[in-house]
């Protein structure tokens, strides 16, 4: 193979290197504005030792965590995953069979991420040659077919689930103590589940998934190995969702299949990301923050508490009809020069 | 030979799109894929560079049997392409567009390098002042343009061109007939399918013609304009014929 002389017409001058260099550094202030907010809103109950206000950063911080899970599928790779709690039940009961079984949560949580991570693999390899709407049903099914499975699993406890003996908190300084530490911890994973979609998005890897979300079989032309590209994304979709069900369950002491593998939670998941910006970083923190908000002032609203969820519907239409990019992406539409702080 | 293709058939169903075509790009040329709308070339690229698996027959490219191998394989083996019909990736800006080239084509540059490649080839083909513009957001020329840098980004050895040139006024044909040379000049291979007559005259070393799927001729252009069958079936006209002999010549 002979050396072929490349197609510059000009040499490649010291100053455009430059300006790649500064574009990529260009891009960082909008990951450290992202942080930032999350760090403020997460450490204030912490400040304020409030543990209302906690409960619902709570709330607001296992959002983010899923949302921005859910993103790297929807938002970057163009898949509409109509059943991603799956990934959250599956981690979630993995967890709680481990710490009834007397392993402490350290290794737990992580193993509940693993569970989905695996669980997701195998998924991919099954349902990622699906494309559009018939992907979205197959993760419905799969949502639908885990719940049946584990309400006649008799090691998972079945249709009565797992319950966790309240003994198990004093290892961790007793049950108030307990509940400060899964928050923590939930601070720390909505953190990395930010810092993983920012690393995602600016990557190589992100740029090949972005290409399959525009034009599958141009990103296959051009050389984008589809199938590995999409399971990787699904996985890592998947791992994040699987450590906070475990986490979740464990502050819960207990779970049930109904309450592991709720689709609605699916869709509330769909309304953030689609609310706050698919395909974004800051979006779906966003979305998720304020579809919570949202719907903490609902369920207390003596008017709207029995239609939350119908207002949840309507506010997926009204997104998908009008402002598709969601929030941030209408944003980062018409105002290009604020891109750099809204990654 | 840097391509060869050995009896191929392609069936949809009842329908056959291809029945036995072989021929041999040797390395470095221009080989042009002619023939009358419908008569199969798009889906003689489609084979060619795996987004169909032949019926029947082979495609060799550089030595290997390329039988099973998905388009991605096959990019990163060093075939590149562009698209009748454009396929930018709408919301990414024209320089990501070209990065995708070449991130994931034969060399599988990193980000950085391929940022880089991307410049490069943005100004080889005349899309620099747009690099930061969503590809979306161009016009057709423009468009067509892109998918040719897209291609280049990944460095190929091999380039399927499907029409780069329809729908450009004869200043941009000018232009784009200048880059496909330049192309060839620095090594690449290229067939291309065409119809507009007088540049692909001009341009090619090969001719190939199709019709209804079946291989009607082959040669050097002169040989192929020469062809009565050919004149029949695609040309239709005597004196275009000659006039396209001239161009030859």
């Amino acid at each position: 193979m002979k050396d072929r002389p490349s197609f510059a017409s000009e040499a490649i001058t010291a100053e455009r290197e430059a300006s790649v260099k500064l574009g990529l550094l260009r891009r960082s202030p909008g990951l450290w504005l992202t942080l930032a907010i999350a760090l403020v809103v997460g450490l204030y109950p912490a400040l304020t030792g409030n543990v209302a206000v906690r409960e619902v950063v709570f709330t607001m911080l296992l959002s983010v965590a899923l949302a921005s899970s859910l993103n790297i599928l929807l938002g970057y790779t163009g898949y509409v995953s109509f059943g991603h709690v799956v990934f959250f039940g599956l981690g979630g009961y993995v967890g709680m069979f481990l710490l009834s079984r007397g392993m402490g949560l350290w290794l737990a949580a992580p193993a509940g991420g693993l569970a989905s991570g695996v669980l997701a693999f195998l998924l991919g390899k099954a349902i990622l040659r699906l494309r559009g709407a018939y992907f979205a049903l197959a993760t419905i099914g799969i949502n639908e077919a885990m719940r049946a499975f584990i309400n006649n699993f008799a090691p998972f406890g079945g249709p009565t689930g797992i319950s966790l003996n309240f003994q198990i908190y004093t290892g961790y300084g007793g049950a108030g103590q307990a509940l400060w530490l899964t928050y923590y911890v939930l601070l720390g994973l909505a953190i990395v589940s930010l810092v993983l979609s920012y690393l995602v998005k600016t990557s190589k890897f992100g740029l090949g998934l972005m290409a399959i979300r525009e034009d599958e079989d141009a990103a296959e032309v051009m050389g984008v190995i589809t199938p590995n590209a999409k399971t990787w994304a699904y996985i890592l979709s998947a791992i994040i969702p699987g450590i906070v069900g475990a986490l979740f369950f464990f502050k819960n002491g207990n779970i049930e299949p109904n309450d592991a593998f709720r689709l609605h939670f699916s869709i509330e998941m769909l309304v953030m990301v689609m609310l706050g910006g698919q395909g974004t970083v800051l979006g779906p923190m966003l979305g998720a923050a304020g579809y919570q908000g949202l719907r903490g002032f609902l369920v207390t609203s003596p008017l709207f508490k029995d239609v939350q969820l119908a207002v949840a519907g309507g506010l997926l239409l009204l997104i998908v009809l009008f402002i598709p990019a969601g929030a941030v992406g209408w944003l980062r539409q018409h105002f290009p020069r604020l891109r750099a702080l809204l990654p | 030979m840097i391509l060869e293709l050995q009896q191929i058939s392609k069936s949809f169903g009842g329908l056959q799109a291809l029945s036995n075509i072989s021929f041999a790009v040797p390395e470095g040329q221009i080989m042009g894929l002619l023939g009358p709308n419908g008569a199969g070339k798009t889906t003689l690229f489609n084979v060619i560079n795996g987004v169909y698996a032949p019926s029947q027959g082979h495609v060799i490219f550089r030595g290997h049997d390329l039988k099973g191998l998905k388009p991605y394989h096959i990019a990163r083996m060093g075939m590149a392409r562009t698209h009748q019909i454009v396929r930018p990736l709408k919301d990414l800006t024209v320089r990501e567009n070209v990065m995708v080239g070449a991130c994931f084509g034969r060399e599988g540059h990193n980000l950085a390098e391929a940022a880089q490649i991307a410049d490069d080839i943005m100004q080889f083909v005349g899309l620099a002042e747009r690099a930061r513009q969503l590809a979306g957001s161009l016009n057709v020329a423009q468009k067509k343009r892109l998918e040719l840098a897209r291609a280049l980004a990944a460095r190929p050895h091999l380039l399927l061109l499907d029409e780069v040139l329809a729908g450009l006024n004869p200043a941009e044909i000018a232009t784009m007939v200048e880059t496909i040379r330049r192309i060839r000049d620095q090594g690449v291979t290229i067939i291309m399918i065409e119809h507009v007559m007088h540049a692909t005259m001009k341009l090619c070393d090969q001719l190939v013609v199709l019709d209804y799927g079946k291989q009607l001729a082959a040669g050097t252009p002169a040989e192929v304009a020469a062809n009565p069958q050919v004149i029949e079936a695609y040309l239709g006209d005597p004196k275009l014929a000659e006039s396209l002999m001239d161009d030859a010549a």
